[in-house]
């Protein structure tokens, strides 16, 4: 089960700010996702490996080649702030 | 209670760049000291729908790494995201490893004070590394050329006792990368970055303390000066009732102190999960076996095989073989004049010395190794003696010319001629015959001044071995 404040946990790692109206709507929506989680818990997996990825590809690599760099301009090019070629964000520390 | 009732727990976790041409997931460049934002692509700027593609390169390199710090490699690994927002970390997460890390369970060996001491490795895991973010104040300014460069995270185990033994672990680890030629290893630039973990306890305690991490050191002469404060800190902190607080903390090598680092109020949640975009990493036997027969003989063998081989002492051996051009150069001088012993001292003492004063590295030494090699032959052929090999190598340094041009030029034979060398101890006998009684008196400190009389008439060309004996008869009477 989860409660108000796994609820609040997770928006503030979301960074997000979530009304009591929503949290609410969203107590009860996430309430219905874990619940369906146990009940996929039930199934026996015993002896069966994790799935990573549901591809039946073994490996996919590049060589070690440098291609399609992008110039600064380009690159910047949807930063809403910016000072020379690099991007402006609000003070961090 | 003293400092000595108190026992430190350090461990590491070294981050090194490796040293592909592109990124670990995309095709831009790695360079260091691109114009700003130059060096980016879809994937490392996160944007939506671009796919990371791995780089067979980063992974044939972490292996490698792995396979010198004799770790098991994990045949079939996974990539893990791991959560949090930082405005240099523009996906919203770092693709990393984390409940099965491609290399583990290792271990590195390293010599110090006459001790093999040995740290195990955790686990050394592939991740990207994040942007660079430069803090004006009023607000911060992001470049993601680093974004995407690909790591090797090395753990090692709590092992280490002191400032002194992890800063000499962290320079062997080091000088295994650069062996490898797979990270360049420069602490100034953040091309190898060490974060160390430090707790006390009472000694004989089971238990570890609570540890802290020291991050934002440059160099080894501060993970050492970094790691003793803080084991004073803690132990101070303890003695007077108060207790450790898990945290990081920065060091300020200015005030050699370190900070807490002023962080954000919620714990870290990483919430780890496998990346669906990309596949499981798969390292077949043969590849493995194909990596394994490709590496190159380590610091450590090198150093036991040259004890072995060429007879020189422990210590000298180890300081040898930190630097492979060094160990090199060494084997060069030594087989070339087929004295390894008289190789070693020349080396560890003369051109270290020079090299380390003109900060330089063996590959730029004016010197090169033909020439020490032929300077060594000098001496042993009794051509010139030890001293005046010292001016002569000196020379060599500034001129970079060969030791058998500047002995011709500066007209520097040692005199080995008997009757010569007896001419000269009758020369200085009879211009001090006052001495010469006072010797005979019993004051035979004055031997060394006949020897430096002798020396000085001799311009210096006297065998001073050959002085001692013949003077040694000549003042018996």
């Amino acid at each position: 089960m989860i409660n108000e404040q796994d609820l609040e946990k997770v928006a503030v790692l979301a960074r997000l700010s979530v009304s009591p109206e929503e949290s609410q709507t969203y107590l009860k929506q996430m309430s219905a996702i874990l619940d369906y989680f146990d009940q996929v818990s039930e199934v026996k997996t015993e002896g069966v490996d994790p799935l990573v990825t549901p591809t039946q590809i073994e490996e996919f690599w590049r060589e070690d080649e440098v291609r399609e760099t992008l110039e600064a301009e380009k690159a910047l090019a949807n930063a809403p702030e910016k000072v020379g070629h690099l991007f402006k964000v609000p003070p961090v520390v | 209670m003293s400092s000595s009732d108190w026992e430190a727990v350090i461990g590491l976790e070294i981050h090194a760049q490796l040293l592909t041409q592109s990124k670990m997931f995309s095709p831009d460049s790695t360079e260091f000291g691109s114009g700003d934002n130059s060096n980016t692509h879809p994937v490392s700027l996160g944007l939506p729908g671009a796919l990371p593609v791995l780089n067979k390169k980063a992974v044939e390199y972490s292996i490698k790494t792995g396979l010198a710090l004799n770790c098991k490699i994990r045949q079939n690994s996974i990539f893990a995201r791991k959560n949090y927002f930082y405005p240099d970390l523009p996906k919203g997460y770092q693709i990393s490893q984390y409940d099965q890390p491609l290399c583990e369970e290792g271990w590195v060996e390293y010599f110090l004070e006459g001790e093999t001491k040995r740290v195990r490795i955790e686990r050394a895991h592939m991740e990207e590394d994040a942007g660079k973010s430069l803090h004006r104040g009023e607000y911060t300014l992001i470049n993601l050329n680093r974004a995407g460069v690909p790591l090797l995270e090395i753990v090692s185990g709590p092992d280490m006792r002191s400032a002194q033994e992890a800063a000499e672990y962290a320079r062997t680890v080091r000088s295994i990368l650069l062996y490898l030629g797979v990270c360049d290893g420069n602490l100034e630039e953040g091309s190898m970055r060490c974060d160390c973990n430090v707790s006390v306890r009472k000694k004989g305690a089971d238990r570890l303390g609570t540890k802290v991490e020291l991050k934002n050191i440059n160099s080894f002469r501060f993970i050492e000066k970094a790691i003793e404060y803080e084991i004073q800190r803690q132990i101070d902190c303890l003695e007077s009732g108060e207790s450790i607080f898990q945290e990081t903390r920065l060091y300020d090598s200015v005030k050699n102190k370190t900070f807490p680092m002023r962080s954000k109020e919620e714990a870290h949640d990483y919430r780890y999960f496998p990346d669906p975009d990309l596949l499981s990493v798969v390292v077949e036997t043969a590849w493995l076996e194909e990596i394994k027969s490709s590496l190159p003989e380590l610091p450590l063998a090198k150093a036991q095989r040259f004890v072995r081989e060429y007879q020189i002492p422990e210590y000298d051996s180890s300081v040898l073989t930190q630097d492979k051009a060094l160990a090199n150069y060494f084997e060069q001088v030594a087989e070339a004049c087929g004295n390894p012993k008289a190789a070693s001292n020349w080396i560890m003492v003369e051109l270290l010395r020079e090299l380390n004063e003109a900060k330089k590295t063996v590959v730029e030494s004016p010197i090169p190794s033909a020439h020490l090699a032929e300077l060594i032959g000098l001496i042993d052929k009794k051509t010139i003696s030890g001293k005046m090999a010292k001016t002569v190598f000196a020379e060599m340094w500034k001129t970079g010319r060969a030791p058998g041009e500047i002995v011709k030029e500066q007209a520097l034979v040692q005199i080995t001629d008997d009757s010569a060398i007896e001419n000269l101890v009758n020369q200085v006998i009879a211009a001090n015959l006052e001495q010469v009684e006072a010797y005979r008196a019993g004051k035979t400190k004055l031997f060394g001044f006949f020897v430096g009389q002798i020396m000085k008439a001799s311009k210096g060309q006297a065998s001073p071995e050959m002085v001692n004996k013949i003077l040694t008869e000549k003042l018996k009477g």
